[in-house]
């Protein structure tokens, strides 16, 4: 039995829908700038979160499997190279 | 009346009538159309045979019922083969069947085009209900076999697309007795179990009677009811099926659903390589147009106090662009490079699979070159088709 992860990708939309509004926001260039500084290093923060994500995570596979009670239960699958 | 013919009370008769009858139809098959057709809450199917002059009653009891591939419908025409039965209290006959099989494949895709008409007419098919997909699933349910060739297509081009996702398989049969059902309750269940964020579902290729659990209401309905997104993938691109028309998107297969359901990771993070270029190139814009503007302030009033804002600033931006901005770059080039060796193990894999469908290999020196970029004017370079190489230079 196993647990379902915990949830790696949490608000990689989210991230690259927030780096998009700061470019957008940065390239408008009427922004003062320490307001500038500190768009430019949340979003070097975000990239490097989101390509963390993409680097790190393999692909997985479960399998769901419900009990006479109605319980869920994911199982590990191996996968096959 | 002669008095002297033996006469018999009704039970009499009615009991030599039902030994008549069922001992000289115990095995019989009859050809006729379906009328009448109801599924009891029992599970028992209720239905006439008819021909255009007579017909007769059926019944059809739950564990055989529970052995068909397709449900019947009326103005169905079918081959039932079973044992004729009297029922003495009310008088009647009726042929309790045991199997069914339609009269052609004909029949079937009659009871398609009935089912396709009917669910077409409830609005099942109707654009407002899609659900769109979402652009970065984490979780992705498939309803399919797990040992047909769908899951196996699916699991490859995911891994090579976007393998920063969950796949969370429910194994159900995909063709034959039961198998409708089984799809439809494992939509369901996922539906309640609920952590996923898009589903597909689907089976490889096969005839129309293996895809036939696809063309089910039971199917149809619990694709339209589901709060999550579904993509059908079901057989090969020329095949149809009623959870098609219903299903939020459909794939023509099941390796297309997969590419339907994930994005693609080279461009994930191409948008992340422009995201972070960009940005860092009018910070840098900036601070230079902003020590021009101080530079200039300082000379026409001689100012000699050094502008402490700006050069913090200055000094905050290569910090980030040496520690940061490094690693950043770092992951640019380790994903890159196992984008680039998923390719590779993929085309070494199986190259002919992808260059069939029209694409072609661009090497040169034997490098696989993936960006116009790399390529340069009069370079000689080498394009591998599915039956071929050809050489060619770069105009």
């Amino acid at each position: 039995m196993t647990k379902s992860t915990t949830k790696k990708t949490e608000g990689f939309e989210d991230s690259l829908k927030r780096l998009e509004k700061i470019v957008e926001t940065l390239e408008q260039g009427n922004t003062p700038l320490d307001e500038v500084m500190k768009m430019y290093e949340e979003g070097v923060h975000l990239s490097k979160q989101c390509l963390d994500h993409l680097s790190r995570a393999e692909l997985t596979l479960k399998r769901l499997s419900k009990d006479i009670k109605g319980n869920f239960t994911l199982f590990d699958e191996k996968l096959e190279e | 009346m002669k008095v002297n013919q033996s006469v018999l009370t009704v039970s009499e008769l009615t009991r030599r009538v039902k030994s008549t009858l069922e001992v000289n139809f115990s095995d019989v098959s009859v050809q006729g159309e379906i009328s009448n057709f109801k599924r009891h809450s029992s599970g028992h199917l209720y239905f006439t045979l008819k021909d255009e002059n007579a017909q007769i009653s059926a019944v059809m009891w739950r564990g055989r019922a529970m052995n068909l591939f397709f449900t019947p419908q009326d103005g169905m025409k079918v081959i039932a083969r079973g044992k004729l039965t009297v029922y003495e209290i009310r008088g009647v006959y009726q042929i309790d069947v045991a199997q069914i099989q339609p009269l052609g494949i004909g029949e079937l895709q009659l009871a398609f085009e009935r089912l396709k008409q009917k669910l077409s007419e409830e609005g099942l098919f109707d654009a407002e209900y899609k659900l769109p997909l979402p652009a970065y699933p984490e979780r992705i349910g498939i309803v399919t076999s797990p040992t047909g060739a769908a899951i196996q297509d699916i699991i490859n081009i995911i891994s090579r697309r976007f393998p920063a996702v969950e796949l969370i398989l429910y194994p159900v049969r995909v063709q034959g007795v039961g198998s409708a059902s089984e799809i439809a309750s494992a939509i369901r269940d996922f539906n309640t179990y609920g952590k996923i964020d898009v589903m597909i579902v689907g089976r490889g290729g096969g005839s129309l009677e293996d895809l036939w659990a696809f063309n089910e209401e039971i199917v149809a309905r619990a694709i339209f009811d589901s709060k999550i997104p579904i993509i059908s993938a079901v057989g090969h691109e020329v095949d149809y099926t009623i959870a098609d028309f219903v299903a939020d998107m459909r794939a023509p297969t099941p390796s297309a659903a997969a590419e339907m359901a994930v994005p693609d990771q080279s461009e994930v993070v191409e948008i992340l390589r422009n995201f972070y270029y960009t940005s860092e190139q009018i910070v840098g814009e900036k601070l230079t147009f902003e020590k021009q503007q101080i530079n200039a302030l300082l000379q026409s009033y001689s100012f000699h106090r050094p502008h402490d804002l700006i050069h913090q600033h200055s000094q905050r931006l290569d910090e980030l662009q040496h520690t940061l901005g490094r690693s950043v770059r770092q992951h640019f080039t380790i994903i890159q490079q196992r984008i680039d060796s998923f390719q590779k193990r993929l085309l070494s894999v199986n190259p002919k699979v992808i260059l069939e469908r029209g694409y072609a290999i661009v090497s040169r020196d034997g490098k696989i070159i993936s960006r116009a970029g790399e390529l340069h004017k009069n370079e000689s370079i080498e394009m591998t088709f599915h039956d071929g190489d050809v050489p060619a230079i770069v105009q």
